[in-house]
């Protein structure tokens, strides 16, 4: 056996053992210990380097060039191992910081707007963009606006339908309904057209129970124009009512009765809760009551200070409480303004 | 109002499902509440528009019997055994029912009753249970002998809850056919409008659905012919006001004797919810049912013997001074100056239009009957309701205004009807006082009205047939319409009312539903926007976004609820005349003192509350009719500053601080300027945690930590409460349209730490005046971030470390300039404030 046939098979054997011995590594460690008996200064195939002398110079560059194959070998052994290596470790380290993400997170303190002015934001929202806008008026108010200028004169059997709070004062009261700023914003407004939302809190002489409130909001609508007719008057309420409770809901416009307006109507839609079939929320009747309207009285045309024989309009009236009731299912009215906590932070 | 719809068809055919006709009439404005079956069968069910509730009589099972013979049990002298015919075959039937003891033992009966039969496996209502339970009829033995079917009391059947005795039909009711068919019926419970008085009445309702369906109008006959003598000369009328009672008829019947009704008006009474009595007292209820107009019974003898032997005169007038008057109820009232009698001469008969006298009552020994038909002004009627608290069918009725041409309609209907059921004749002839003939409206509506205000076109002679389905009499000039009102409405009214009063009738025969949808095409009106609402709602979301929750509470409140927090002393305040309760008896003055109520019933549910309410208090102003309402904000919070959760804990509680800056975060995000919080004294806060909140000059509120010693007075637990009111009219009035933005610079800032050491009293707020107007332009922020007290520094000393950013927008800063800056501070705080800069 010539000297380089000794040193291949020596290299041979280096690549053997180096590669064998790297398999029972088992840590980053002992991969370190393995590199510098492998691949460090006085590594085996290191050594082969230092020993080409000895053999004959034509045999040299294919000794050196298979050191040179084993270091390698060696080295991209090592790098895979070590990459393996980092990977093994990453998982372990990735599997160690496993958290239970079904503990409860932390909330911060954050607010809620009342359920109240939620819903009257999106009926806002709604009559805003068909060109209505807010207009405000008092809480306290004179019989006068709010009776009388609205076509019911003292003793008027239409006065049975609100009961009403008196203040001491003689002629004053506290509104029953939004109406009494349909007046108000015709006498500030005529001869221009109008088209108005009147919110507000009203009041009503009854005794506090799960279905009736001394207070409660109200919206009130009002269009005063020039020709403005019933059919304009349904396609409003209606695309409303589509935007409120959704595109595809049933709406119908039955007759009523209101001293402020004629002809008068309530309109209703198809009960959202049982889908028009008849459950405890629609009492068995499939629809829901959802507000009273009308084409504007002449008499309250004239009072706001437009001549009946040249503007119409219309006007609607809606209960934000109602409407928050119905679309929730809150079995208690006294909720809205009790302030329980509990109740609040379910909006 | 309780409809059963076999009198209905007394006046108009119906051949429609009842689910339609219950649609139809809602649909009309008479809104169906409910449809009670009484016998009929139940609609299906894809048709359940409408509330059906009731009993459905089974053709097969439930049918119309003769009951030949009564016999006694031979165990129970308490029942008897009947035989009884069903049409098919005889059977014995054993029964409990009272009015049939009568009967026993009289052999084979001469006249045979003819009853409601119910056989083994029916369903009805059980009669022993209280309500309404059904039950199925089961073969059983009662003291001996074999019961499976069953002669059926009103109860049984859902007619009414009368389970006293058995239904005894009327001689002429068929055996064998089935019940449902003989007598089977639906209740429809119609809420009749304050304007439709005109349609609480059977005769109404049959109108509208004529006019609805095209089916002709039956109204009622009269067959009965009258007799001489005339009632000419036997009872004369005198209206004090006639104003009051415009219009007051009587009519006499002979020789009557009260007796109990034919059983199919007695089932039609009970249906539509009233009692029968008599045939005399149930005729004239009737009639009130049947047209609408209530009228009153007088025993004509008893007349007689108080006018002392004499033709009776009727006197309507108004109560004397003290005058009192004991009504069929029992009850002695006292009566008002403002309310009408019906006299005779010897003093008050009834109180008009609303219920009768108990003297001249009909009794079972009434034979002569003064029947009266009146009308009232109902504006009274209305208000001797009131002051009486008394209503009656009758007052119901007059106090929504009923047409005094139905007086005289009723009084002669009544007759008939009472001749007939309780034999007797009718006397010739009425006496009929009309001082005030009514006036019926003639409405003129052009075809250009009626698109006008309906947005369809409809002919002249369209709109005329409309009407006339309503019994207006039309007459058509060219493209006008000129309708007369009929003589039974009062709610239709001249000129442009009574235009919009027709066009509301058009509207509804002609159909909400076929009255097509449309846009608003009209011109949008000048858009204004409204500033309050908008800055109120941007307050809202603010202050949600700091963490607040919105609370509504209720703006009626008490003074001495409010007085926990105010604690002054006759403070004006809006009195209600009717409250509701004591404590609900005045316009609140203070936000803050209804949340502090709210914060009580919530302050153990949340280890936290921080909360905020925007609405009006309410001022009297003197020489004002109505209040003033400013808008006013409140915050309170109080209970731990941070969330706690499972792993952390942070017991830190909010103070003074914490409101202090959702106070400057609000203001800031409002771009108001120049805040400032002043010291202040104020009797609902802590005398050292109290501030006033300034812009400029400007008061915008008061912010601190609940006195102590009002925070006793609530139950608010231990951690401070920090509250805060404002009137959000200022804030809209400091708060700028606009604001300028600062250009964000590209250059690096140079930050350095200072450390201020100044006397123990030197406000917070001069220190930083001082800082800035020593930094000029490139100081561009400082932050305070320590105040260290101690030995180091000497006592009655405090050491403020703040944080300062220098920058320019259009350089990097040298550090010579940064030196400069840092000097020109430490010069002016120590020629401002005396202060001495710690070295680092």
């Amino acid at each position: 056996m010539t000297e380089a046939q000794g040193l291949l098979q020596e290299l041979q054997q280096i690549q053997n053992t180096a590669l064998e011995t790297l398999k029972a590594v088992q840590d980053e460690t002992g991969l370190q210990a393995w590199r510098s008996a492998n691949l460090g200064r006085n590594a085996p195939v290191m050594r082969i380097f230092s020993r080409l002398g000895e053999v004959p110079k034509e045999e040299r560059p294919l000794v050196g060039q298979q050191a040179n194959q084993v270091k390698q070998a060696i080295e991209t052994a090592y790098n895979e191992y070590e990459t393996r290596l980092h990977e093994a470790a990453l998982q372990n380290s990735l599997a160690r910081d496993r958290i239970d993400v079904t503990l409860p997170g932390r909330q911060p303190y954050h607010g809620r707007l009342h359920p109240s002015t939620q819903t009257l934001r999106r009926i806002y929202h709604i009559f805003a963009e068909m060109g209505f806008q807010i207009y405000l008026s008092s809480d306290v108010e004179t019989d006068e606006y709010n009776f009388e200028l609205l076509n019911m004169p003292a003793h008027h059997p239409a006065r049975d339908m609100w009961d009403t709070f008196h203040t001491t004062r003689e002629g004053v009261l506290l509104r029953t309904h939004t109406s009494p700023g349909q007046i108000r914003v015709m006498r500030e407004y005529a001869p221009d057209p109008i088209r108005v939302i009147l919110p507000g809190m009203c009041y009503r002489y009854e005794q506090i129970s799960a279905r009736s409130e001394i207070q409660f909001n109200q919206v009130e609508v009002l269009a005063v124009g020039r020709g403005i007719t019933f059919s304009e008057f349904k396609g409003t309420l209606i695309d409303f009512a589509r935007r409120m409770y959704g595109e595809n809901v049933r709406t119908r416009l039955r007759p009523s009765y209101f001293p402020f307006t004629e002809p008068s109507a309530e309109m209703d839609i198809e009960c959202f809760v049982c889908g028009g079939k008849g459950c405890n929320i629609c009492k068995g009747s499939g629809w829901l009551e959802i507000m009273g309207c009308g084409m504007v009285h002449p008499v309250v045309l004239q009072n706001g200070g437009y001549d009946p024989a040249e503007f119409t309009g219309f006007a609607a009236g809606m209960g934000p409480e109602r409407i928050t009731i119905l679309r929730h299912r809150i079995e208690d009215i006294r909720h809205f303004w009790a302030n329980d906590i509990r109740f609040l932070e379910q909006f | 109002m309780k409809v059963p719809l076999s009198w209905l068809k007394d006046y108009v055919e119906i051949d429609i499902p009842l689910p339609q006709l219950a649609r139809i009439l809602t649909m009309a404005g008479l809104e169906v509440e409910e449809v009670r079956l009484v016998g009929l069968p139940f609609p299906s069910q894809e048709q359940h528009e409408f509330k059906f509730t009731g009993i459905s009589w089974d053709p097969q099972k439930i049918i119309v019997a003769r009951i030949d013979e009564v016999m006694p049990h031979p165990n129970a002298d308490r029942l008897v055994l009947c035989r009884l015919n069903d049409g098919a075959e005889e059977i014995i039937v054993l029964t409990g029912a009272p009015n049939l003891y009568p009967y026993k033992g009289q052999g084979k009966l001469e006249n045979p009753l003819k009853v409601a039969y119910a056989r083994e496996g029916s369903q009805i209502y059980d009669g022993h249970q209280p309500g309404q339970v059904l039950t199925t009829l089961k073969r059983a033995k009662i003291r001996g002998i074999d019961s499976f079917s069953m002669v059926c009391s009103e109860k049984e059947l859902g007619i009414s809850d009368e389970h006293e005795g058995v239904i005894i039909l009327d001689d002429d009711a068929p055996e064998g056919m089935p019940l449902v068919d003989y007598m089977g019926d639906a209740v429809f419970e119609i809420s009749i409008l304050p304007n439709m008085i005109r349609n609480a009445c059977m005769v109404g309702i049959a109108r509208e659905i004529a006019a609805l369906t095209g089916k002709p109008l039956r109204k009622p006959k009269r067959t009965i012919q009258p007799v001489h003598p005339s009632i000419e000369g036997l009872a004369t009328i005198k209206i004090l006001d006639t104003s009051l009672n415009p219009r007051f008829v009587v009519g006499l019947a002979r020789n009557v004797s009260p007796n109990p009704s034919p059983y199919q008006v007695q089932r039609r009474l009970r249906l539509a919810g009233m009692r029968p009595i008599n045939s005399i007292v149930d005729s004239t209820n009737y009639v009130m049912l049947e047209l609408g107009e209530p009228l009153h019974a007088f025993d004509y003898d008893v007349l007689v013997q108080r006018a002392g032997g004499k033709a009776p005169t009727i006197i309507t007038r108004t109560a004397h001074p003290g005058e009192k008057l004991t009504t069929l109820d029992g009850v002695e009232r006292s009566l008002d100056d403002f309310t009408v009698l019906v006299c005779d001469t010897a003093g008050a008969l009834s109180i008009a239009g609303v219920m009768g006298g108990l003297e001249s009552e009909v009794t079972e020994k009434t034979r002569n009957v003064l029947l009266e038909g009146a009308s009232w002004n109902f504006i009274n009627i209305r208000q001797t309701v009131a002051s009486q608290r008394l209503n009656s069918e009758a007052a119901y009725r007059f106090a929504r205004n009923i047409h005094p041409n139905l007086a005289k309609e009723g009084v002669q209907l009544g007759l008939e009807r009472m001749v007939c059921w309780s034999g007797g004749e009718i006397a010739e002839g009425l006496v009929d006082a009309y001082p005030q003939p009514a006036f019926d409206p003639v409405i003129s509506l052009s075809e250009a009205d009626v698109q006008r205000h309906l947005g369809i076109k409809l002919t002249a002679r369209q709109v005329a047939d409309l009407l006339e389905r309503l019994e207006f009499e039309c007459r058509i000039e060219e493209d006008t319409v000129h309708a007369k009102t009929p003589p039974h409405r009062t709610d239709i009214g001249e000129g442009m009312i009574g235009q919009a009063d027709l066009i509301e009738e058009i509207s509804r025969l002609y159909g909400f539903d076929n009255i097509p949808a449309s846009r608003l095409a009209v011109e949008l009106p000048p858009q204004r926007g409204n500033p309050v609402q908008e800055m109120e709602d941007r307050l809202r979301d603010i202050l949600v976004g700091l963490g607040l929750q919105e609370i509504i509470t209720y703006r009626l409140t008490s003074p001495e609820r409010e007085a926990r927090l105010l604690a002054l002393e006759d403070v004006p305040y809006i009195y209600l005349q009717n409250p509701i309760s004591a404590d609900r008896n005045v316009m609140r003055r203070s936000l803050l003192a209804s949340m502090l109520e709210v914060m009580e019933q919530n302050i153990r549910l949340r280890e936290r509350l921080a909360m905020f309410e925007i609405g009006p208090v309410f001022i009297p102003q003197p020489d004002q009719l109505l209040p003033a309402e400013p808008h006013h904000l409140a915050i309170a919070i109080t209970g731990k500053a941070h969330p706690t959760s499972w792993d952390r804990s942070n017991s830190a509680r909010l103070d003074f601080f914490d409101l202090k800056g959702i106070v400057e975060a609000l203001l800031e995000t409002l771009h108001i300027k120049n805040v400032r919080f002043q010291p202040l004294a104020h009797p609902y806060y802590h005398p050292g945690k109290c501030a006033q909140v300034l812009s400029g000059e400007n008061s915008l509120g008061v912010i601190g930590e609940l006195h102590p010693v009002i925070k006793k007075r609530y139950d608010l637990g231990t951690s401070p409460v920090i509250a805060g009111e404002f009137e959000t009219g200022v804030l809209r009035a400091v708060m700028p349209d606009r604001h300028d933005t600062r250009t964000v610079s590209a250059f690096p800032p140079v930050l350095e730490d200072i450390a201020v050491i100044v006397d123990e009293e030197t406000p917070a707020e001069k220190v930083l005046a001082s800082i800035f107007s020593g930094g000029g332009k490139l100081l561009i922020e400082a932050q305070l971030f320590d105040i260290y007290r101690g030995e180091q520094i000497g006592p009655g000393k405090k050491s403020m470390a703040y944080s300062l950013t220098y920058q320019a927008t259009d350089r990097t800063l040298t550090d010579k300039e940064a030196s400069q800056i840092r000097e020109r501070i430490i010069r002016r705080l120590e020629q401002d404030l005396g202060a001495r800069i710690r070295s680092q």
